[in-house]
């Protein structure tokens, strides 16, 4: 049997796959939001789910059983597989670095985040580092251009970038450290840099 | 009923339709790739653009978008042609210039509607896409490249043929069609994607590179390597059956065939008998006609009728069946049979042995029940307007004997005789749902009846039948589904022992003792022909199969593609075969072969035509006389009451691909079985 499209040929599959029991327990939480002969829709969040168990992919046994477990043919789940991103193929790092390189970051520096990425962690875009830790990729756009440029680690957002604050947030990664999350320049969530231009005054004296 | 204006022209349609359906009723030709009528709608290729109005100033896709009363629909403006000129061009960004080397090319709707649409050059200067091809069998041979994401075949894998193994997997220009895990594709009807595909992407692997669309001399004509008489287009060229296409008929078919329809034609170059031959010495020796009708004739003539049967096998047309049977009536010998399964048929009114539901009937029935049967295998073209009536919805189906995937949710109620009881006296549940059904079906296989007690079968079946009420006014849902093309035929000919006549096993058990001792084969196989013990075997046929091999005469005959014939397929429609390559070598045509027999036997024959010949049968039976036609048999008591075993029912077709002497014969079939168990046919020799 040849490899499956998308991973690569020297990737080991796993034989089987099945869900622990507390991600069991999430899993029909969530199918039975949905209307009886429509378990299909639950496919998404399922996927997610055997992604999250598997070490951050999805190998070709976990899409096989999310597709028994929904009752669907394989070939649907693994056209939904393909075709959205955010699910991995193949195996990642601990640390899924992935950079927005789309135009807004573009133009707010995502090109320094890049190279700063590759020159932190010795690796290239769409390698993985020796010992496992990180995995850097490129991906189109995270919704959060406000804070352009920015990248998301894992489940994390780091926005309001440059190459310093890049650099500081991998080192303490590489260290163990927990980064902290959000904007990188001080401001809260997406206001506007230069402090807020409306809604400053007292709404009780009715500015 | 919505009335719109179609180009200027008003025209009034029914509701439900879309605005493509209308313009085809106004006789505007709208170009497509992933729109088909018989296929969920997809939208996706937009080469059916068209303006319509009241709606926003921009084309919509006909094919998705239902007629309202009031529209407007430009199908040739300035807006329609600029839109189409812009999908066209889309398409051909990524599509290569193969044409020259492309098995489609003639025949390829993108290179048609490019003549229509298509730009002299092209603006895309960057590198097209490549996609690597894919392995799904040993049928089709896939380019994907060429493929332009219509989406059809993916469609047909998952509706029709009921085996969802086709997607599209990866997303944007990464987008491909394929299995996503490499596997042969596991359907009996996956030649019908080469005819879907609009492009070149998926084309016949047998037929690749053998010759060009418009070479090719076209005869329309008749499977006969099921019971359904599926309607098939010839292609020859020169002496050589090149390929075999379906051809619509809704009543049939629609316009799907089989696997084996489809690609076992390889199988009429091989193995082919293409002159007499007697066994002298103990060895078959090629012999001139004018010898072997001399040899048999004397033989026959020689013999004492009592002591001379004739069997007829699966591939039989009827105007042989008719000329044998009156040879042997002359003959005094009442030991003729048609059913060399040693199905206990066709004592009885002709309702049963026919599919009386009718194929195109199967989509009013509310409830079905299969029994011993797999028509997945025995009959797939059937089994897929089962499957359309599954997917309306509210058509429980239950299944006793050999439990099998049918591409359809069937409930396995049990394995043999007793279930069937079990439903007549209530006790179990699905006869509820029969019985709660409007119009139930039935679905007895040959599975059930050749067995020693097929008759009590039959009796009891005919019991089941009645007890849920499947036969009341105008519907007869009681149905058998027979597997030869020739079966239905022979029944109604009276191809069946006479008085004191010998059936199938026995004509075997006379020949092996020694009490028949001239034994007549007209192309049948499918016995143990090993058994015949001493007795003078005269094999008429076309392939040197099982029934050659035995044979001490071999009179060559002509294959179905190669005569005009009548066969009546399982609903009991009569349908004719064209001659559309002549017998190789001096093989005839078989009702010649046993007039010509008959002279030397010294009983000749009145028939000097084929149109003699085919009076002949019009009068024994007017089904012969209404071409294409159904007419509902009366329903009278059948079967004979008696003791019945419970060993559980066996399903007759064990490999689909080897079933006759064609199929047997065939390469092609050769490989699909091989992929078909697991494994790639071994190759030897300089094969690689």
């Amino acid at each position: 049997m040849s490899a499956p499209r998308g991973t690569p040929p020297d990737i080991p599959q796993p034989e089987s796959f099945a869900f622990n029991p507390e991600v069991l327990e999430a899993a029909e939480t969530i199918i039975a939001k949905y209307p009886e002969g429509r378990q299909a829709s639950a496919v998404l969040p399922l996927l997610d789910l055997a992604q999250r168990q598997h070490d951050g992919w999805l190998p070709q046994a976990a899409m096989t059983y999310v597709a028994e477990m929904l009752d669907m043919a394989p070939i649907r789940v693994y056209e939904v597989a393909t075709f959205y991103t955010m699910y991995n193929l193949s195996p990642v790092g601990e640390n899924h670095v992935q950079v927005c390189t789309n135009l807004p970051c573009w133009l707010r520096g995502s090109s320094r985040v890049v190279e700063t990425c590759e020159r932190v962690l010795g690796i290239g875009v769409g390698e993985t580092t020796e010992d496992g830790k990180f995995t850097l990729t490129e991906v189109e756009c995270l919704g959060a251009c406000v804070n352009a440029p920015m990248i998301q680690i894992n489940d994390d957002y780091y926005e309001d970038l440059d190459a310093s604050s890049t650099e500081t947030i991998l080192t303490e990664l590489k260290s163990g450290e927990t980064p902290k999350t959000g904007s990188r320049i001080g401001r809260r969530s997406c206001e506007p840099i230069g402090g807020l231009t409306s809604l400053t005054g007292d709404r009780e004296a009715g500015d | 009923m919505p009335t719109l204006i179609i180009d200027g022209e008003e025209i009034e349609v029914e509701a439900g339709l879309t605005v493509l359906q209308a313009c085809e009723f106004a006789g505007k030709e709208i170009p497509r790739f992933c729109y088909h009528e018989r296929l969920s709608v997809a939208g996706n290729c937009r080469m059916c653009l068209v303006e319509v109005s009241p709606g926003p100033p921009k084309p919509a896709a006909s094919c998705a978008m239902p007629v309202a009363d009031g529209m407007e629909v430009k199908t040739d403006s300035d807006m329609v042609r600029k839109a189409r000129q812009g999908v066209m061009e889309f398409l051909l960004i990524n599509h290569p210039l193969d044409c020259p080397i492309c098995d489609q090319g003639g025949e390829c709707d993108l290179q048609d509607q490019a003549m229509a649409y298509g730009n002299d050059g092209s603006r895309f200067l960057e590198n097209k896409r490549a996609v690597e091809d894919k392995d799904l069998g040993p049928l089709i041979k896939t380019i994907m490249t060429r493929c332009i994401h219509c989406t059809r075949c993916i469609r047909f894998a998952t509706e029709v043929a009921g085996v969802p193994e086709l997607g599209a997997t990866g997303r944007g220009e990464n987008m491909e069609v394929g299995t996503y895990v490499e596997k042969a594709l596991s359907s009996e009807l996956s030649g019908n994607m080469i005819d879907l595909c609009p492009v070149g992407a998926l084309t016949s692997k047998p037929y690749a590179f053998t010759a060009r669309s418009w070479e090719l001399k076209k005869t329309e004509s008749i499977d006969v390597l099921d019971a359904v008489g599926s309607n098939i287009r010839v292609d020859t060229r020169g002496p050589e059956v090149m390929r075999i296409l379906p051809r619509n008929n809704d009543g049939v078919n629609e316009e799907w065939i089989s696997d084996k329809a489809r690609f076992a034609c390889d199988g009429l170059r091989r193995q082919r008998l293409d002159k007499p031959y007697l066994r002298k010495d103990g060895k078959l020796q090629p012999v001139g006609w004018p010898e072997a009708l001399s040899v048999v004739g004397q033989k026959l003539a020689g013999t004492s009728g009592d002591k001379i049967a004739a069997i007829a096998g699966d591939l039989a047309d009827a105007e042989a069946m008719l000329t044998l049977k009156e040879l042997m009536d002359s003959l005094v010998s009442p030991n003729i049979d048609c059913r060399q399964d040693g199905t206990q048929i066709g004592e009885g009114p002709r309702a049963a042995y026919l599919f009386n539901s009718t194929i195109d009937g199967i989509e009013d029935a509310d409830a079905l029940l299969i029994v011993g049967s797999n028509p997945r295998l025995e009959a797939p073209v059937l089994n897929a307007r089962i499957r359309k009536r599954y997917l309306m919805g509210g058509f429980p189906v239950g299944l006793i004997g050999e439990n099998a995937d049918l591409t359809y949710k069937a409930e396995h109620l049990g394995a043999g005789p007793d279930t069937l009881q079990a439903l007549i006296d209530g006790s179990i549940r699905f006869a509820e749902v029969m019985k709660g059904a409007e119009r139930p079906m039935i679905i007895v296989g040959t599975g059930a009846l050749a067995r020693p007690d097929g008759p009590a079968i039959l009796a009891q079946s005919r019991r089941l039948a009645e007890t849920v009420d499947a036969v009341s006014g105008d519907w007869n849902g009681f149905n058998v589904l027979q597997r030869a093309a020739s079966r239905i035929a022979g029944l109604d000919i009276g191809f069946r022992p006479g008085d004191g006549g010998r059936r199938t096993n026995r004509i075997i058990a006379g020949a092996a003792s020694g009490d028949i001792e001239v034994v007549y084969l007209l192309g049948a196989d499918e016995i143990d022909t090993s058994a015949l013990g001493n007795a003078f075997v005269i094999y008429q046929g076309h392939h040197g199969d099982a029934g050659a091999h035995r044979a001490d005469a071999i009179l060559p005959g002509a294959a179905y593609t190669e005569k005009e014939a009548t066969y009546v397929n399982v609903e009991g429609r009569a349908q004719q075969t064209k001659l559309a390559i002549f017998p190789p070598g001096e093989a005839k045509e078989d009702w010649a072969i046993i007039r010509a027999l008959s002279e030397s036997a010294g009983k000749k024959l009145p028939y000097d035509s084929l149109e003699q010949v085919r009076a002949r049968l019009a009068e024994i039976h007017p089904v012969f006389a209404d071409i294409g036609e159904v007419t509902p048999a009366a329903w009278e008591a059948f079967g004979i009451e008696g003791d019945i075993e419970s060993a559980p029912f066996r399903n007759p077709v064990t490999d689909f691909y080897l079933t006759d002497v064609i199929s047997r014969a065939s390469e092609t079939m050769a490989e699909c079985t091989a992929a078909a168990r697991g494994g790639n046919p071994e190759k030897t020799g300089t094969d690689g």
